[in-house]
């Protein structure tokens, strides 16, 4: 044992910092939240211990709380879907080969580096302001483009054509898994009188479907904690009308607008239960819809 | 049925052009097979006639149809691939019912055609099964059903025993020829191995660099070579060729004695199969030289003698002759067994 530690203590050493930063910054934090979730907590006055009142108060009585699920949920329910659709017809078409693919891949990858910053969601809040970009677009065409930021009707969606727009990396991730379908199950379905939309669903979804399953889930837990659009676009409130409230801004609300630190730790626990459990329902459901071409199942 | 026609069909990738202008009548039920060397077009030649791959130019038509514009779909073939391209994600028999499905066919149909398939290539236990599951052989036999399900005027093979070992590739072989003479449709096989070719084909067509070299039965094929490249190409083992120059009307291929024969000065060249190669017979050829090699099959012998000159002949011997290494014999070729090439490689008239 002492033989190993001394021959691996470089090993470690290099491993040192980031294991400092990762029992520090990561586990740490989580070990204490799990137990502020437990109490009631303003940040001056130290940590009172109150039990299972938090998560009593959130399910029985917090109409907002209720708002933040339903926003969060219409959300991921749609942009989700959304983004998976776009992204897959993109690569479709990226996958046809065209010529400086390279080129268009990084064209398209852009907006997915881009679109997490706070510049873009600002540049968002312009383009779709009632004097923005777009509603000028539509004027032209003759269209009286609403309110589309300050309408509770419109707030969420001009949200989900932002997260769209990202559709970046589950699109190179679809390319990379329509570049492994060999070529001539295609030829073979042609031949068998596949039609362009039977061959879709009959070859490309099936073969296709643990990269959908894989992209699918990505993109679920990234929509359940998605926050920066959503905070820049509601001016941090949530606003118009608590539309935008999603899960994240109001626990970012609850802890450091109102400073319930104790309450905003409960609510990051229900989050991360809600994400784990949507996560295993994909897995469970997984063996009955995604081929996996491997010895086992 | 149905016959295919290409007429003047040719094939450009790019700027380079792969296929040259090839004209091949496929009669109606005859098994037409394709044989060349890797990279001379058979597969492109297939993919064009199955609609996979667009014609540069020229035109094709199966049956009285000129197809040049008709997708693969419709043009009521089917194909089997080298790499069997089962679909990887359904069972065996939603493989074979996939095309007839996609076609419409009411279901107490499609069921019919599935079973009588099954009971052709006997995969009948194999129904529920998925590809991954199924041997190589297995794998080949559901590929022949999904084809045959079809009821196609038109079958087309791409190497299909290419990937099966030399056991299988046999018995596949025989199989393959039964489901032929059985079934009577026009069928397009293509294959790099001539043994496969010979033994197989009703009409064989050599290529060679996208360029047809000839088309006739194996036994036109074999006996009367219209050039030399389907001369060494056709026949296991190869056929032996000397180079001569012929002046006035003879020419010494050097060892073996000087001939006379019927062709314009300049160079010239003789081939001879291995099994009219007589050990100590008679013929109009003769030499004699030691054994360099002998190799035993059993039933005969390949028995390479190294002549003077430095040059080797193979010949074809009875499996219990005793030739061994290092023995001197005496080599004898009759004129009437010599088939004669000019300098671009043509055919001459047999030896005069
Ligand atoms: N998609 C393509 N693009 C460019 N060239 C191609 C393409 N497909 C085939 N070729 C070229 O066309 C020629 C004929 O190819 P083909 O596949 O028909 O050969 P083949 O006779 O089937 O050979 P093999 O016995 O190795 O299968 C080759 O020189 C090949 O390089
Ligand atoms: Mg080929």
């Amino acid at each position: 044992m002492h033989k190993f530690i001394r021959r691996n203590i470089a090993g470690y050493a290099f491993l040192l910092p980031w294991l400092v930063g990762f029992l520090l910054l990561a586990i740490g934090p989580i070990l204490a939240s799990l137990y502020l979730s437990f109490t009631k907590y303003n940040v001056i006055n130290p940590p009172r211990w109150i039990g299972l009142d938090n998560y009593v108060f959130m399910f029985t009585m917090d109409d907002r709380f209720r708002k933040a699920l339903s926003v969060t949920f219409t959300f991921v329910a749609i942009s989700v879907p959304a983004k998976l659709c776009f992204a897959l017809a993109v690569a479709m078409v990226l996958d046809k080969g065209i010529r400086a693919i390279g080129l268009y891949r990084a064209l398209f990858y852009l907006p997915s580096i881009l679109g997490g910053s706070i510049a873009v969601a600002i540049l968002w809040r312009q383009l779709f302001n009632y004097d923005g970009v777009i509603n000028a677009l539509l004027r032209t065409v003759g269209i009286e483009g609403p309110y589309w930021l300050a309408d509770p009707n419109y707030s969420l969606w001009t949200l989900v054509v932002l997260a769209v727009w990202q559709f970046g990396s589950p699109m190179l991730i679809f390319l990379a898994g329509l570049r492994a379908i060999p070529q001539d199950l295609y030829e073979a379905a042609e031949i068998d009188a596949a039609g362009p939309v039977r061959t879709f669903f009959a070859i490309t979804v099936p073969l296709l479907a643990p990269v959908i399953f894989f992209n699918l889930v990505l993109q679920m837990i990234e929509a359940f904690k998605s926050f920066s659009g959503a905070f820049i676009i509601s001016g941090g409130t949530g606003a118009p009308l608590d539309s935008l409230l999603f899960y994240t801004v109001y626990l970012f609300n609850e802890a450091f607008s109102f400073l319930r630190m104790g309450y905003a730790s409960a609510l990051a626990w229900v989050l991360l239960i809600i994400i784990a459990a949507f996560t295993a329902i994909a897995f469970w459901t997984s063996k009955y819809w995604v081929h996996y071409e491997s010895q086992r199942g | 049925m149905a016959g295919v026609t290409l007429s003047e069909v040719r094939k450009a990738y790019g700027g380079l052009e792969v296929i040259h202008g090839v004209d091949l009548e496929v009669t109606p039920g005859e098994f037409l097979v394709l044989v060349g060397p890797s990279g001379c077009g058979k597969s492109t030649l297939l993919r064009m006639i199955a609609g996979l791959e667009e014609i540069t130019d020229g035109t094709i038509a199966i049956g009285d149809r000129i197809v040049n514009d008709v997708p693969a779909s419709q043009r009521i073939l089917s194909m089997v691939f080298q790499s069997y391209a089962l679909y990887p994600h359904m069972s065996v028999r939603k493989n074979l019912a996939f095309g007839l499905t996609n076609l419409r066919m009411p279901r107490p149909e499609i069921e019919r055609r599935v079973a009588e398939a099954a009971r052709i290539l006997q995969i009948g236990e194999l129904m529920e099964r998925k590809p991954r599951q199924l041997s190589g052989g297995q794998k080949q036999r559901v590929a022949i059903g999904r084809a045959i399900v079809r009821e196609p005027q038109l079958f087309l093979f791409d190497e299909p025993l290419s990937n099966l070992d030399a056991e299988l590739r046999v018995q596949m072989r025989v199989e393959l020829a039964n489901l032929y003479n059985r079934l009577g449709t026009t069928m397009i096989y293509v294959t790099h191995d001539q043994v496969e070719a010979m033994t197989m084909a009703t009409r064989i067509a050599v290529l060679s660099k996208g360029n047809v070299e000839q088309v006739g039965t194996p036994y036109e094929l074999y006996n009367f070579p219209r050039n030399r490249f389907v001369a060494t190409f056709i026949g296991s083992p190869k056929m032996n060729m000397i180079d001569a120059v012929a002046t006035s009307g003879t020419a010494a291929f050097d060892d073996l004695g000087a001939l006379p024969i019927a062709a314009a000065d300049g160079p010239v060249s003789i081939g001879v199969r291995p099994e009219q190669v007589a050990i100590g017979g008679e013929g109009e050829l003769t030499a004699e030289g030691t054994v360099s090699l002998v190799e035993y099959l059993g039933s005969e012998i390949f028995v390479h003698v190294r002549l003077a000159s430095g040059r080797t002949l193979l010949a074809k011997a009875d499996g219990k002759a005793p030739h061994k290494l290092g023995d001197r014999l005496p080599v004898a070729i009759r004129r009437e067994n010599l088939h004669l090439f000019d300098a671009a490689g043509l055919a001459l008239p047999r030896a005069a």
